[in-house]
């Protein structure tokens, strides 16, 4: 996680210009803010095929030929893709790496933003890179790529059989694999979809399919002797190690841990399981009924239920608050801990617990203004964008990133005075 | 000879009304039972406004498509299933029958009505039955139940109406007429007669999913 | 999807069959039989089968038995006589030989399109009695092998081509450049968090007709749209896993593209002019994973232009002066209740429509729908003489003047090309989007 105590929690606003830049360059496309709020960033196009990123209204020192998914780090980098004659890598801060790709793509952070992953294609050759230095092994096919939380190792599928367009029946023997850190693990599956990498970083879980209609969890290559209908995708528990997947038995979902089930409740749907900071609870999104979403915590769902999606679970630091997104219509809302508030909104981001979780805050949307909203109470600025409020430490103060008026703005905000 | 009419005219009607009763009660409620076992989904389509508006333009002779491509088993179909359900029910003799049973007096037309009725009735089953016979797409999903429950439905609006007209030895006939009729009572929630139990289900679904879903006509 | 030109063979030889059915044994028919229909149909296939009093009257909706000289073994019940009756009366217990003839009539003389389903009295769904003979199929491994080798695409790349994670996002940048020297300020915004509507495709546009995404970009830059197209895995959404019986990776792959959508934080998901990933996504693959209606809207092309060009939002500069005629695809009329609004755009952007007879929710299948065509070469001639009504009706079109015919769906497209070409109709064949794209005003372009 961001130590964000470094952070200037003291002067109550900042203002950078932003409109301006469209009259610098040919077109400015949409801006990120970097975390603790001091940087503006944009791709911006300087001539016809000549992009740069500006940030605080300064440019790279490079043009590239084309630049996209820009995005901090969560330690305040700024990356994007980028590619020169060609080639494509990443450009942390305007330098790219020195090694460059056929393709390069799908940048991930790790939780303190110090390792940097994407995927890359050289020749047709597929592997992943980390800060700039890419696995030894290299595959004709890769999906599904996975970091570390700490970013010490990285995953994905990787096609490790042959087999032509229409070799239906090769392929139904098997060719496909997970590999860690570039490693391929010695068992073929037909499919290896989504995995988890253990907080550890030795063990690796994917969902499998053996065959065409027998799925199961395989951990490090080793698959769940008992298969399941279909799976949804594994994690590790926080501290002891254990992998939890939703798993379909008779036509429902149920929530096995190591291959046994752990709820007594089955769903008609459940997937997006997290656990708690300390391991201790498990939350899901589940349809306890066809039709019907909500959250679920070790098994017992909600008593409020909603129409169309139930997204974002944010569980609070101490695991005893959860709070989620749901839509149903039109209508985004937030939930926390069952209880929906009254203000509704077009659009709602994943909440943010304050380090005391007595607070809960999330970025919204409503009619093309975005702003923030605090345990139910919508802050009066109506903002061109904005970006996730952001608690300090002590859990006093609150950082406002928007766009207002063309400018953007970094504010410091007791909590108070919106909570009020 | 009186054992028997007695016997079919007493308590064999009362164990076919309640075996077509309970049998259809049985299959209706066996099947709503099954949605909400295994397709409760279905449940959450189901639209009342919709439903009704499938069955009622179904309902309707020349409606649809289908009832205006084909003109003639279009009306032969209509008649006949009126006919097949009102003349029981309205004919002069059973009017009397309830009367005498159980002292209700019930509303009834002539017996010309009632002749006419069921004549359109065996006329609709030679239609249909012929039907099976000469058209290929007929024929070629006509198995042998088919021809039976035709026969089931037929027998007791023959044998009714030679009962009527005294053509045969009319006490003899009269027994047929009473057994076929249960018979064809019986054989509705058993046989694929129950179509009729059952269609206005289908229908209503089908009319659902696209009235509410699929935005479209279901005729 | 369009296919390779290939002669057809005399006798059909299609590995996926031939390979699948030599392994077969009767148990493993019987038990795969019963168990599907006892564990995973329920009051649907019982009522249907109950109901249907064998009167054949829904034999006339169905474009491959008016095709065939009215034979009966092309009616809709006639094939359900076939294969479900049968498999329900012998308990399972048939042939693989029986089974390889399910195989021919539930993949490759069904296009589930559910015209029967408006002629039948009862409002019995056939095409959902032929989707319980796939799931049967799909679980003894006898599908056919195209189709089975695009349900095998779809499970590793989440799309329908084998296009891989790199080729999507670089075709999109590679479109977008191209778009440049018409329009120099034009974008494909590329994972967008936030904007107004994620635009997702079918494969096949990527792997072979990239000019419908240069044209989509340009709709989109035109009408200001605040729009995004996801650099993930999720863009597609096609399912070829819903027409072979595999269930579970359709969910897989609905989910995925919901929660591309989901993590995008868009309002809508419009998509291309395609029917059957319409199906998939409104009332096919969103129901499986326990959705009553589509988590996030679906706007389909159709209803996105009329909007467009409703609200002025696009404007027309010349109207395409061609003649045209309009079929209306199954999945988003009869499925999707879009004809009123198909013809309004036909008119705001041609000078003159001529209707086909029948139309809208009446119209003849284009014979290629339902995971047909997908089914490769081998059956080609049976799809195209399968379908004589069609060419038919284009001719009697075309003899009212039509010149141009206008299909705003993928599988409509390739069909009646082989239709058009087969029959010696002498059509153009055109998306709405290329009409727009061609007849609208373009401000910001280099010509414009």
């Amino acid at each position: 996680m961001i130590d964000s105590k470094s952070w200037d929690w003291e002067t109550s606003e900042k203002v950078i210009e932003f409109d301006d830049w469209k009259n610098k360059f040919k077109w400015v496309e949409e801006p990120y803010a970097s975390p603790d709020g001091e940087k503006i960033a944009a791709v911006v196009n300087v001539d016809e095929g000549e992009f740069n990123v500006c940030v605080n209204g300064e440019t790279w020192e490079n043009t590239f030929d084309k630049v996209w998914y820009l995005r901090f780090s969560p330690d305040g980098r700024l990356t994007a893709l980028i590619s020169e004659m060609g080639e494509w890598t990443l450009a942390v801060d305007g330098t790219p790496w020195e090694d460059k790709y056929g393709y390069a793509w799908n940048t991930m952070f790790s939780s303190d933003g110090k390792n940097i992953a994407v995927a890359v294609q050289q020749d047709m050759k597929y592997s992943m890179a980390v800060n700039g230095i890419a696995w030894k092994q290299t595959y004709p096919n890769m999906t599904n790529y996975t970091l570390s939380s700490d970013g010490s190792k990285t995953a994905a599928s990787v096609q490790v059989g042959e087999f032509d367009s229409g070799e239906i029946h090769k392929f139904q023997e098997g060719a496909y694999t997970a590999a860690l850190d570039g490693k391929a693990w010695d068992t073929k599956f037909v499919n290896v979809w989504n995995m988890a990498i253990s907080p550890d970083g030795k063990s690796l879980a994917a969902e499998v399919r053996l065959n065409l209609y027998d799925y199961t969890i395989a951990v490090n290559g080793k698959p769940w002797d008992k298969t399941y209908t279909s799976v949804w995708e594994p994690i590790f528990h926080p501290e002891n190690n254990t992998v939890v997947a939703p798993v379909r038995v008779e036509g429902k979902w149920a929530m096995a841990e190591d291959n046994k089930l752990i709820w007594d409740r089955r769903f008609v749907q459940l997937w997006n399981q997290v656990f708690s900071p300390d391991g201790k609870k498990l939350a899901a999104v589940v349809a306890p009924s066809y039709g019907k979403w909500t959250v679920a915590i070790d098994g017992i769902p909600w008593k409020v239920t909603f129409r169309d999606l139930v997204t974002d679970l944010a569980f609070s630091s101490d695991g005893e608050r959860l709070a989620a997104v749901a839509k149903e219509g039109e209508t985004w809302k937030i939930v926390v801990d069952g209880k929906v508030w009254n203000n509704t909104f077009d659009m709602a981001w994943k909440p943010v617990f304050s380090p005391d979780n007595q607070y809960v805050a999330s970025r919204v949307e409503k009619k093309g203004k975005y702003t923030v909203v605090l345990n139910d109470r919508v802050w009066s600025h109506k903002c061109e964008a904005a970006w996730d409020p952001v608690f300090s430490p002590d859990g006093n103060k609150i950082l406002f990133r928007t766009i207002e008026n063309g400018n953007y703005y970094r504010r410091i905000m007791p909590v108070t005075e919106l909570a009020g | 000879m009186h054992d028997v009419y007695n016997f079919v005219s007493g308590p064999l009607v009362w164990v076919a009304f309640i075996v077509f009763i309970a049998g259809s009660l049985y299959r209706v409620i066996s099947l709503i039972m099954l949605v909400n076992k295994k397709e409760k989904f279905i449940f959450d389509y189901m639209s009342f406004k919709y439903s009704l508006r499938s069955i009622i333009r179904w309902s309707i002779p020349f409606a649809t498509v289908n009832w205006r491509k084909h003109p003639v088993l279009t009306v032969v179909t209509f008649a006949f299933h009126i006919c097949l359900i009102v003349a029981p029910l309205f004919i002069l003799a059973h009017s009397v029958l309830i009367d005498e049973s159980w002292n209700i007096s019930w509303w009834s037309f002539s017996d010309t009505i009632g002749d006419i009725m069921t004549v359109i009735v065996i006329a609709g089953s030679i239609f249909f039955l012929i039907r099976r016979v000469v058209l290929p797409e007929v024929k070629f999903v006509t198995s042998a139940s088919d021809y039976v429950i035709l026969a089931i439905v037929a027998a007791p609006f023959i044998t009714g109406f030679i009962a009527y007209h005294q053509w045969f030895a009319y006490p003899n006939m009269m027994i047929f007429h009473i057994i076929s009729g249960e018979i064809m009572l019986m054989a509705i929630p058993f046989t694929r007669l129950r179509h009729m139990l059952l269609s206005p289900f289908t229908r209503a679904y089908m009319g659902s999913e696209f009235g509410g879903v699929r935005h479209s006509k279901d005729w | 999807m369009s296919e390779p030109a290939k002669k057809e063979q005399e006798k059909v030889v299609d590995q996926g069959i031939d390979v699948g059915i030599a392994r077969l044994t009767e148990d493993k028919i019987k038990h795969t039989i019963n168990s599907v229909i006892k564990v995973e149909t329920g009051a649907r296939l019982k009522a249907y089968v109950e109901t249907c009093i064998h009167c054949g009257l829904c034999s006339e909706a169905c474009h491959y038995y008016l095709s065939q000289g009215n034979d009966p073994k092309f009616s809709p019940v006639g094939k359900v006589k076939q294969t479900m009756w049968e498999m329900l009366k012998k308990k399972g217990k048939v042939s693989p030989e029986f089974m390889r003839r399910a195989v021919e009539i539930a993949h490759t003389e069904c296009n589930l399109c559910k015209r029967c389903a408006q002629y039948c009295p009862f409002g019995i769904d056939i095409a959902y009695i032929m989707t319980v003979v796939r799931r049967i199929i799909h679980k003894l491994g006898i599908t056919p092998l195209y189709i089975q080798d695009t349900a095998h695409s779809h499970s590793v790349t989440m799309n329908q081509m084998w296009v891989k994670d790199d080729e999507w996002p670089d075709t999109l940048q590679w479109q977008e450049e191209e778009a440049q020297a018409e329009i120099p300020t034009l974008r494909i915004p590329l994972e967008k968090e936030g904007a107004d509507i994620m635009y997702s495709v079918i494969a096949p546009e990527p792997k072979f007709q990239a000019q419908l995404i240069y044209q989509a970009a340009v709709i989109m830059d035109v009408a200001g749209v605040n729009w995004t197209m996801p650099a993930t895995p999720g863009w597609d959404n096609s399912d070829m896993a819903m027409f072979t019986g595999d269930n579970e990776l359709m969910g897989r792959l609905k989910r995925s593209h919901f929660e591309t959508a989901a993590r995008l934080k868009v309002k809508k998901i419009v998509m291309g002019e395609c029917g059957h990933a319409f199906r998939s996504v409104y009332d096919m693959g969103n129901r499986w994973l326990g959705w009553k209606m589509p988590p996030i809207p679906i706007v389909h092309a159709i209803e996105f232009y009329y909007e467009l060009l409703k609200a002025g939002k696009i404007k027309i500069a010349k109207k395409y002066a061609t003649p045209v005629t309009l079929h209306d695809p199954c999945n988003v009329v009869r499925g999707g209740g879009l004809e009123e609004k198909a013809r309004y755009v036909a008119h705001a952007i041609c000078e003159e429509v001529i209707e086909m007879h029948p139309n809208r929710e009446h119209n003849y299948c284009c014979c290629a729908g339902g995971g047909v065509i997908n089914c490769g070469p081998p059956y080609k001639m049976k799809r195209i003489k399968g379908n004589k009504v069609k060419a038919d009706q284009l001719f009697r079109a075309k003899t009212d003047g039509a010149e141009t015919l206008i299909t705003p769906c993928h599988n409509c497209h390739s069909g009646l090309h082989d239709i058009v070409t087969h029959y010696e109709i002498g059509m153009d064949i055109k998306f709405f989007g290329d009409i727009i794209y061609e007849a609208m005003e373009k401000p910001g372009a280099i010509d414009g």
